[in-house]
C-alpha cells in the first residue's frame, strides 16, 4: 500500500467528523451518539441522492426518447426536485371515503421505514457501515420481504380494484423474484463463508497484479450477478418488469389511491429501495468499496461505493429506456422456467469451482456448463412462451 | 427484567390478543404480522440474531403474505353476517384459560429452580451453520425433503386448478 | 420467592400467555384461516420457550434449543403453506370458510 497520510484522512473523512462530534460528549454517550450520527448521514444522504436521481433519470429517459426532459427550475432543471416536494407536500391529501384509514396511513410510513433500516447493514466505505452484524445478508433480505405486506397494506386499504391488483401483482412478483435474489447471493456466501457484509467485501478487496477479486470476475460471479441483477430489476418493480405500476391498464398500481405526502413517501419507497438493492448488488459482486485497480486506490473508498451504486441505477436507467413491459405470464414464466433453474444450477456450479482447486481447470469446466445451460434453458426452457414475429394487421 | 422486555412482551401479546378478536380478517393478519414483529426483537433481546431474522424473514415475510392471500381468495374480507366466533366459544375459552392456568402455575412453581442471568453466549453464525451441517444434517435433508413435498404438492395443486378451469 | 426477576421466568409467563390466546383463537373462531393464524401464534410460544430455554440454559454453545427453533421454523413454514392450501381448496368444493357451515359429513 503506497496511500499517502492523506489519502488516508480523504478515506476515512466521516469516521474522523463523526469521532470529532462525538467528542464534544461524556464518554457514556460517545456510542448512542455514534449511532445517532450515523442514522442521521443516512436518513439525510440517501434521500439527497433521490432528489437527484429523480433528475438524472427524468433527463436521462428524455434523452434516449429524444426529448429535453425537465429544463425549467434552476439551471439544466436541477432544482426540479425541490418544486416537486413543494407541490407534493402543499398538495391535498385524498384518503378515500371507504378506506381503512389507519392501516391506509400506516402502509407508506412501514415501507420506507423498512426500507431505511436495510442501509443500515450495508458497507459504504472503509470501516463506514452502521451496524456490522454477523449475519448482516439476512438482515437486509428480512427488511426487505417486510416491505411486501406494506405494498399489500396500500393495496388492500385504498378499496379500489386497480390498488388491489397492482398490489397481488406486486406481492406475487416480488415473492417469486425474492427467492432468485437469495438464491443467487447463497453463491457468493459460498464461497466468502460469511453473512457478514464487510467480510464479503474483505474478501473481494485483494488484489493480484493491478486486478481486482471482485466476484463478477468468475464464472459463477457473472451468472449469479447476471440473475441478482434481473431480480432485482423484478423486486424493486422497475421496468420491464413495472406491471405491479402498468399505468395503461391499472392506472398506478397499489398507489392509485394515494396524494400529496403519502404518495412522495411512496415514490422514496421505490427509489431507496433501488439504492438499497444496488448497494447490495455492488457489495456482493462488484467488491464493494474497493478500487477497480490497485493504483486508484487513492480515491477514497466511499466515492467508489456511491460511484458504482449511481452505475447501477443508471443501467436501470437505461433498461427502462430500452426494453418493453412484459406481461404478468412471461413474468411469472421466465421466473420460474429460467431465472430459478439456472440460479439453482449456479449453487451447483459455485461449489465446483470451491471444491476444483486453484487451476484453470476450474475456469473452463464452469463456463462450459454455464455458457450451455444458458443457450439450452433459453432455447428449450422458454419454447413456449417465446414471442411470434410481430406481425402488424395493417401492413400484411 | 429491563423494560425493553416489557415494551416486546406488550408489543407481541397485544398483537397475538388483537389477531384473535378483531372482526375483520385482513386486520386479524396484519395484527398477527405485529406478533410476529414483536416475537422476532424478543429473540434479538435472547442474543438469538439469526433466528430472530429468519423469523422475519419467513413469518413477515412468507407466512403473513400466505395468510392474506389465502384471505382474499376465500373472500374472508368481508364481514360474516352471523358473527365471528363459533357457537361453542364459551367452552372454548374456558378450555385456553385452562391450559394457561396450568402452564403459568407449571412456571411459577419451578421458580426456585430456573437460573438467574447468565454470560451472554458467544453464538456465531459459522456455529449454526456447522451444527447445520454437521451433527443436525439428518434433520436438515428431512426438512429439505418436506419443503420439496410441498413445493411438488403446491405445483399440482395449481396444475389441477388450471384443468378445472379449462 | 425471588423468582419474578429472573429473566427465564418472564419469558416463559410471555409463551404461556401467547399459547394461550393462539388456543382461544383456534378453538372459539368460527373461519378456517383464523384457526391457522392461532395455530402459528401457539408455533411461535414454542419457539420463544425454545430460545428462552437455549439462552439460559446450562449449555447454550451445543445450540440445540436454537436448532429446534430453526427447524420449528422451517417446518411451520411448510405446515402454513399446507393448510392454507387446503382452506382453499376447501373453500372451492364448499364456497365457504366458516367451519361451522362445513358440517356435510354430520349424521
Amino acid at each position: 500500500m503506497t496511500t499517502t497520510p492523506a489519502s488516508v484522512t480523504a478515506d476515512q473523512i466521516f469516521i474522523l467528523l463523526r469521532d470529532w462530534l462525538a467528542g464534544f460528549l461524556p464518554a457514556g454517550l460517545r456510542t448512542a451518539a455514534d449511532v445517532v450520527l450515523g442514522v442521521i448521514a443516512i436518513v439525510a444522504v440517501f434521500p439527497a441522492l433521490f432528489a437527484l436521481t429523480t433528475v438524472f433519470e427524468r433527463k436521462g429517459l428524455g434523452r434516449m426518447q429524444n426529448r429535453l426532459g425537465p429544463n425549467r427550475v434552476g439551471p439544466y432543471g436541477l432544482f426540479q426536485p425541490i418544486a416537486d416536494g413543494i407541490k407534493a407536500l402543499i398538495k391535498e391529501d385524498v384518503v378515500p371515503l371507504r378506506a381503512d384509514t389507519v392501516v391506509h396511513f400506516l402502509a407508506p410510513l412501514t415501507l420506507v421505514v423498512a426500507v431505511f433500516m436495510e442501509f443500515a447493514v450495508l458497507p459504504m466505505g472503509r470501516n463506514m457501515a452502521l451496524v456490522d452484524m454477523d449475519a448482516g445478508l439476512l438482515f437486509f433480505f428480512a427488511m426487505s420481504a417486510s416491505t411486501e405486506l406494506s405494498v399489500f397494506m396500500a393495496g388492500w386499504s385504498s378499496r379500489n380494484k386497480y390498488s388491489l391488483l397492482g398490489a397481488m401483482r406486486a406481492i406475487a412478483q416480488m415473492i417469486s423474484y425474492e427467492v432468485v435474489l437469495v438464491l443467487s447471493s447463497i453463491s457468493v456466501v459460498m464461497i466468502a463463508g460469511s453473512l457478514k457484509l464487510t467480510k464479503i467485501v474483505a474478501e473481494q478487496n485483494q488484489y493480484s497484479g493491478q486486478f481486482p477479486h471482485w466476484y463478477v470476475f468468475t464464472p459463477w460471479g457473472v451468472a449469479a450477478a447476471l440473475m441478482y441483477a434481473i431480480a432485482a430489476t423484478a423486486e424493486t418493480n422497475r421496468s420491464p418488469f413495472d406491471l405491479p405500476e402498468g399505468e395503461s391498464e391499472l392506472v398506478a398500481g397499489y398507489h392509485t389511491e394515494y396524494s400529496g405526502f403519502k404518495f412522495a413517501l411512496f415514490f422514496l419507497g421505490e427509489y431507496l429501495a433501488m439504492f438499497a438493492i444496488s448497494g447490495l448488488g455492488v457489495t456482493l459482486f462488484l467488491g464493494g468499496w474497493s478500487a477497480p485497480l490497485q493504483s486508484l486506490n487513492v480515491i477514497p473508498s466511499w466515492v467508489w461505493f456511491f460511484a458504482k451504486v449511481m452505475l447501477c441505477i443508471f443501467v436501470f436507467i437505461w433498461v427502462r429506456g430500452t426494453v418493453p413491459r412484459l406481461r404478468q405470464d412471461q413474468l411469472m414464466n421466465f421466473a420460474w422456467k429460467f431465472v430459478l433453474p439456472f440460479t439453482l444450477l449456479d449453487l451447483v456450479v459455485t461449489a465446483l469451482w470451491r471444491f476444483m482447486g486453484q487451476g484453470w481447470l476450474r475456469w473452463i469446466v464452469c463456463t462450459l456448463i454455464l455458457a450451455a445451460a444458458y443457450v439450452l434453458m433459453g432455447r428449450f426452457g422458454l419454447r413456449e412462451e417465446r414471442m411470434g414475429r410481430r406481425s402488424y394487421r395493417y401492413a400484411e | 427484567m429491563s423494560p425493553v422486555f416489557y415494551i416486546l412482551a406488550a408489543i407481541t401479546l397485544a398483537g397475538g390478543l388483537a389477531a384473535v378478536v378483531l372482526k375483520r380478517l385482513v386486520h386479524c393478519a396484519l395484527a398477527v404480522t405485529a406478533a410476529f414483529a414483536g416475537l422476532a426483537l424478543l429473540y434479538l433481546q435472547l442474543d438469538a440474531q439469526f433466528v430472530a431474522f429468519a423469523q422475519i424473514l419467513v413469518y413477515i415475510g412468507a407466512v403473513a403474505i400466505l395468510i392474506v392471500f389465502a384471505i382474499l381468495l376465500t373472500r374472508g374480507s368481508d364481514l360474516p353476517k352471523e358473527g365471528v366466533f363459533s357457537r361453542t366459544w364459551f367452552v372454548g375459552l374456558v378450555i385456553a384459560a385452562a391450559v394457561f392456568a396450568v402452564l403459568a402455575w407449571t412456571v411459577v412453581q419451578s421458580l426456585r429452580g430456573v437460573p438467574q442471568q447468565t454470560a451472554v453466549p458467544a453464538v456465531a453464525v459459522r456455529d449454526i451453520g456447522n451444527m447445520l451441517v454437521g451433527r443436525y444434517v439428518l434433520p436438515l435433508e428431512i426438512v429439505a425433503l418436506l419443503l420439496t413435498a410441498a413445493t411438488i404438492g403446491a405445483v399440482i395443486a395449481a396444475m389441477h386448478q388450471k384443468e378445472g378451469r379449462q | 420467592m425471588n423468582g419474578f426477576a429472573s429473566p427465564l421466568a418472564g419469558y416463559l409467563l410471555v409463551a404461556a400467555l401467547l399459547f394461550a390466546i393462539g388456543l382461544a383463537g383456534a378453538l372459539t373462531r368460527r373461519n378456517a384461516i383464523l384457526v391457522l393464524i392461532g395455530i402459528e401464534l401457539m408455533l411461535n410460544a414454542a419457539n420463544l420457550n425454545l430460545i428462552a430455554f437455549w439462552r439460559f440454559g446450562p449449555h447454550p454453545e451445543a445450540l440445540t434449543g436454537m436448532m429446534f427453533a430453526i427447524f420449528s421454523i422451517a417446518v411451520a413454514a411448510a405446515e402454513a403453506a399446507v393448510g392454507l392450501g387446503l382452506v382453499i381448496s376447501i373453500y372451492r368444493h364448499t364456497h365457504t370458510a366458516e367451519l361451522d357451515k362445513i358440517n356435510r359429513l354430520k349424521g
